[in-house]
């Protein structure tokens, strides 16, 4: 197990320093922005560029200052907002969008896995249909359509609830709909095939033949064997959901690390991207990691794999 | 004197699957009985319904596609097919245990053996976690599995193809069951081990007499530990006999193209296929489902289905051979 | 037929008529009749598609689609790009069929170009990921070894690379263009396939068809190419259609955060991001046609990709 850990931690590392040295070779040849030609309008923030990255250094000089910065979680200065950083951007924001993070995973996981499993169990029957109906078509409309319909029947038609920002559990519900659906119609199609196919397994008609209830079936025999897949895609659902609160926290207002993140695209903030940029990347690597290890609980066939392999 | 118990008999067993290119009938009239401590094999071709029977007894044909659509099937005197689902749980590890074919995927390869072992005995006997455990070392024992209390702990895949066969049975035999049905239990494995495990059930159901329906493609493994055997052809048992009946008497052309498929080292170069393959359930033919196959088929063949013939009390065949016409044809042919 | 059958069985013995007992004529092919038409595995494949209605109107939809792609910017007397503010905001209508926009363009033109833009980004995209995919994962799966751990980790450290965050760092920094999209969605969106590749690759290697053509000293190219691969286009094909809506999706995504295409295209994308101000005003049409149409082709993709995955297993045929 040990092994193994460590083995996923060195490919996490290298994934890391790919992008960082992709982030800095971009950085500096940027036609026109600060770190070439062109000097930044205002004084203080040429300043802070410099003293951040070293820029009157030789680019070897200024890459490795630069994996020094990132490895010391400094992120770097802003050019459009003086005298801030992006380690001030994240510490207001990064606690909001991951609030509405955690909240949809939790959401998009517990109704995708149970709408899964009703559907395998009634297996082409009517509710197995229209579950499915309904996850091709959460899977087939973006969130930022979703999340415009939603504001535009439940928040200013309907009036059921608020139509932006942050403020209670009331705020919470369009967005993390608005958010979840997609996720979650995965998830559901993702257990339901599986399911299905666990199903069929030798095991599962031995634990039958033992009689056994469906209910201890379903929960002790087929879900730990269909869980697994899930967990290989949670780190891309991570990811979807991650890139997705840019577009909702836009929508609706909602100051997380989003919002400051398409503002920055907007402005053309190039430290503030290419920072989040780092930091989003080696949250999401991180927790790639983190469910490489869960994966590993659940499999009892990865410990003895010492050697690696499938 | 001593009576037998008739622990199951099973009569006039119609099971259809209805699949969208239209209804297999993968069970056409079965009928067959079981007595205590008895090992009976069913032989046949893969397709032939052997395993699909087996399913039925044991209530586990799924549904849909499959049904059971006529017959009966009376364990110690209840008929199943008339258990409810519920009822059924009850039956099913207790009185009645199944081994399937492959061990490499008959165990959950997420649950440790212990887990897997205790959780029948747990579920129909309501006992402690100690007792179950003890029960648990008991049986790996009788299975032959050396330094049980370790491998108690282990998972699937820390044990080789045999010692999953042998585990699978463990588990199979834990509620002390009066029927075991065993579905190719050594077909997945090499020939060594499946020797040893043959010699296994020997064992087993010496110490607990225990009846055994035992299902095979294999003659070899008949000839080892069966009583009596049924030669199942297209969903239906053509032929029913004492081991000695079936292997030196046999009297439908099948049984006798079966026995002579089979290598022997007495008889060099002898090695006779049958021709051609069996029939499609999708309608299966109205006659004798062999008749497209068989060396001596008459015309009759195609258009009846024979009736049984009683040659002993034990031996019955379904053939129109044993038909006094046909034996007066078959004369005068050979006379010719 | 059960009940002929059924009759036939109850014929007792004694009334069969004597006649009856005579020997068959042998008829050595009649036992070795397969009884259904046999049908390739293409026929086959096409047979169970058109069974599934789900599958049948997303292709039906997008052939469509493709058709207005290509001729519906001819049915309308109006530019793409031409603006006409004093007639912004026009409801559907018989001269504006989609409404008007914001700045006066008509939705109806602009749509179809937009359907050009997303299918063209989307279908470019995922072929060039089964280029580069069907390369890596055929080398990486039939050479094994060294090499094939190599690739391998290659893969596996691409992978946790976070691709739309990649993407919108190069769009930054390239500037959006349709080059630039289209570069930005493959650069990591190869590895998938690669992947699926790879495992096909792996299963059918050792199939006998495949040894005896190496055991006659076939080239491991012309291997590849003639057995390996046809033997695993099924997967392909569907992580094909299923890789469209991803683009289609990644590029309208783009599109709503500032890095869509720029004028003089319009893509789907632009045409949200544009009118989402106006559907709180009123002016439903100018968000409700590219939002339909992203939507609906993605669906469209995803149920033609689903009945593909059934239509092409081959565990599945009968």
């Amino acid at each position: 197990m040990l092994q193994y850990i460590l083995k996923r931690f060195l490919i996490s590392m290298v994934t890391l320093w790919i992008i960082v040295t992709i982030t800095f070779i971009l950085m500096v040849s940027i036609p026109g922005s600060p770190f070439n030609d062109e000097r930044a309008s205002n004084e203080t923030v040429q300043a802070n560029l410099e003293a951040h990255y070293n820029l009157d250094d030789p680019y070897h000089v200024q890459y490795l200052l630069y994996l020094k910065s990132v490895a010391t979680l400094d992120f770097g200065p802003s050019i459009k907002q003086p005298n801030q950083t992006v380690n001030d951007l994240l510490g207001r924001g990064f606690p909001i969008s991951f609030e509405l993070g955690i909240v949809t995973i939790i959401v998009a996981v517990i109704s995708g896995i149970v709408l899964g499993i009703i559907s395998a169990l009634r297996h082409n029957g009517i509710v197995d249909y229209l579950a499915m109906g309904l996850a091709v078509l959460g899977i087939s409309i973006p969130n930022f359509i979703l999340a415009t319909l939603l504001i535009q029947e439940l928040a200013v038609n309907a009036k059921i609830f608020p139509v932006a920002t942050w403020s209670s559990p009331m705020h919470m519900v369009l967005p993390v709909l608005a958010l979840a659906t997609g996720p979650m119609a995965i998830i559901a199609r993702l257990t339901r095939s599986t399911m299905i196919e666990v199903l069929t397994q030798d095991y599962i008609k031995m634990a039958r033949a033992k009689g056994l209830s469906p209910w201890k079936i379903t929960i002790k025999h087929a879900l730990r064997n269909a869980l697994m897949p899930i967990v290989t895609i949670m780190g891309t659902l991570l990811a979807g959901i991650l890139t997705g609160t840019f577009v909702i926290e836009q929508i609706f207002a909602i100051p997380g690390m989003g919002k400051y993140f398409v503002e920055s695209i907007n402005q053309r903030d190039y430290p503030v991207i290419m920072g989040t940029t780092v930091f989003y990347s080696a949250f999401l690597i991180f927790m790639l990691f983190l469910v490489d290890i869960v994966y590993g609980i659940l499999d009892p066939r990865i410990k003895l794999h010492k050697k690696g392999g499938e | 004197m001593w009576t037998i118990e008739r622990i199951l008999e099973v009569e006039n067993l119609h099971v259809t699957f209805s699949t969208y290119g239209g209804t297999v009938r993968a069970v056409r009239g079965v009928d067959f009985y079981l007595n205590k401590g008895e090992t009976l094999a069913i032989v046949g071709e893969s397709g032939c319904g052997k395993s699909v029977t087996s399913n039925a007894i044991m209530r586990l044909i799924p549904n849909p596609p499959g049904k059971i659509t006529d017959g009966r099937i009376t364990f110690k005197g209840k008929d199943l097919t008339s258990y409810t689902e519920k009822e059924m749980r009850k039956v099913r590890g207790v009185d009645i245990s199944m081994i399937f074919q492959d061990p490499m995927t008959a165990l959950n390869p997420t649950l440790t053996i212990g887990t897997q072992l205790m959780e029948g005995l747990v579920e129909h006997q309501k006992v402690s976690s100690k007792e179950a455990k003890k029960k648990a070392i008991e049986m790996m024992e009788l299975v032959g599995i050396p330094s049980p209390e370790e491998r108690l702990k282990q998972y699937p895949h820390q044990f080789s193809g045999g010692m999953r066969q042998r585990i699978v049975i463990a588990i199979a035999l834990i509620c002390k069951p009066e029927l075991l049905i065993a579905d190719e239990p050594t077909t997945a494995l090499d020939v060594t081990i499946q020797a040893q495990i043959l010699e296994l059930f020997e064992k087993i159901q010496e110490a607990t007499d225990v009846s055994i329906i035992l299902i095979t493609h294999d003659l070899g493994v008949v000839a080892k530990i069966a009583d009596r055997i049924a030669v199942m052809y297209a969903g239906k048992i053509i032929e029913t006999g004492t081991k000695r009946d079936i292997f030196y008497k046999p009297q439908h052309p099948y049984t006798k193209g079966l026995l002579n498929s089979v290598p022997r080292l007495d008889e060099k170069g002898k090695l006779q296929p049958i021709d051609g393959t069996p029939p499609d359930l999708f309608s299966p033919p109205v006659g004798c489902p062999f008749t497209a196959r068989c060396p001596l088929a008459m015309e009759v063949c195609d258009k009846v289905y024979p009736n049984q013939t009683e040659l002993s009390d034990v031996h019955q065949v379904n053939c129109w051979l044993q038909d006094e016409r046909a034996k007066k044809l078959l004369a005068s042919t050979v006379s010719k | 037929m059960r009940t002929l059958g059924e009759r036939y069985e109850s014929h007792s013995t004694s009334n069969v008529p004597e006649e009856w007992f005579s020997l068959k004529e042998k008829d050595k092919e009649a036992a070795e009749v397969v009884l259904r038409p046999s049908l390739s595995y293409w026929q086959d494949a096409w047979r169970r598609l058109r069974k599934n209605k789900m599958a049948m109107l997303g292709l039906v939809f997008l052939i469509l689609l493709s058709f207005m792609a290509i001729f519906g910017p001819m049915m309308t007397p109006y530019e793409v790009n031409v603006q006409d503010r004093p007639n912004q905001y026009q409801p559907p209508s018989s001269e504006h069929w989609f409404g008007t926009d914001s700045a006066g363009r008509d939705v109806f033109t602009r749509t179809w170009y937009g359907a050009r833009i997303s299918l063209f980004v989307g279908l470019v995209a995922a072929l060039i990921d089964v280029f580069i995919g069907i390369i890596w994962g055929g080398i990486s799966g039939y050479k094994g070894g060294r090499t094939d751990t190599i690739m391998m980790r290659i893969i596996e450290i691409l992978y946790g690379i976070p691709s739309l965050l990649v993407t919108i760092l190069l769009l930054v920094v390239l500037g959006p263009s349709l080059f630039t999209i289209i570069l930005a969605l493959t650069i990591t969106g190869w590895v998938g396939m690669a992947r699926i590749v790879r495992g096909q690759v792996l299963q059918i290697k050792n199939y006998e068809f495949v040894l005896a053509s190496q055991s006659f000293g076939g080239k491991a190219s012309r291997i590849i190419r003639k057995h390996l691969l046809p033997n695993t286009m099924g997967p392909i094909i569907v992580q094909m259609t299923l890789s469209v809506p991803s683009a289609i999706f990644a590029e309208a995504f783009l599109s709503f955060i500032g890095l869509g295409i720029q004028a003089p295209y319009a893509s789907w994308g632009v045409m949200a991001n544009d009118s989402l101000g106006a559907i709180l005003s009123g002016n439903w049409w100018t968000l409700f046609f590219p939002a339909f149409f992203i939507s609906f082709t993605m669906f469209a993709f995803n149920v033609l990709g689903d009945g593909l995955q059934d239509a092409l297993d081959p565990k599945l045929r009968k």
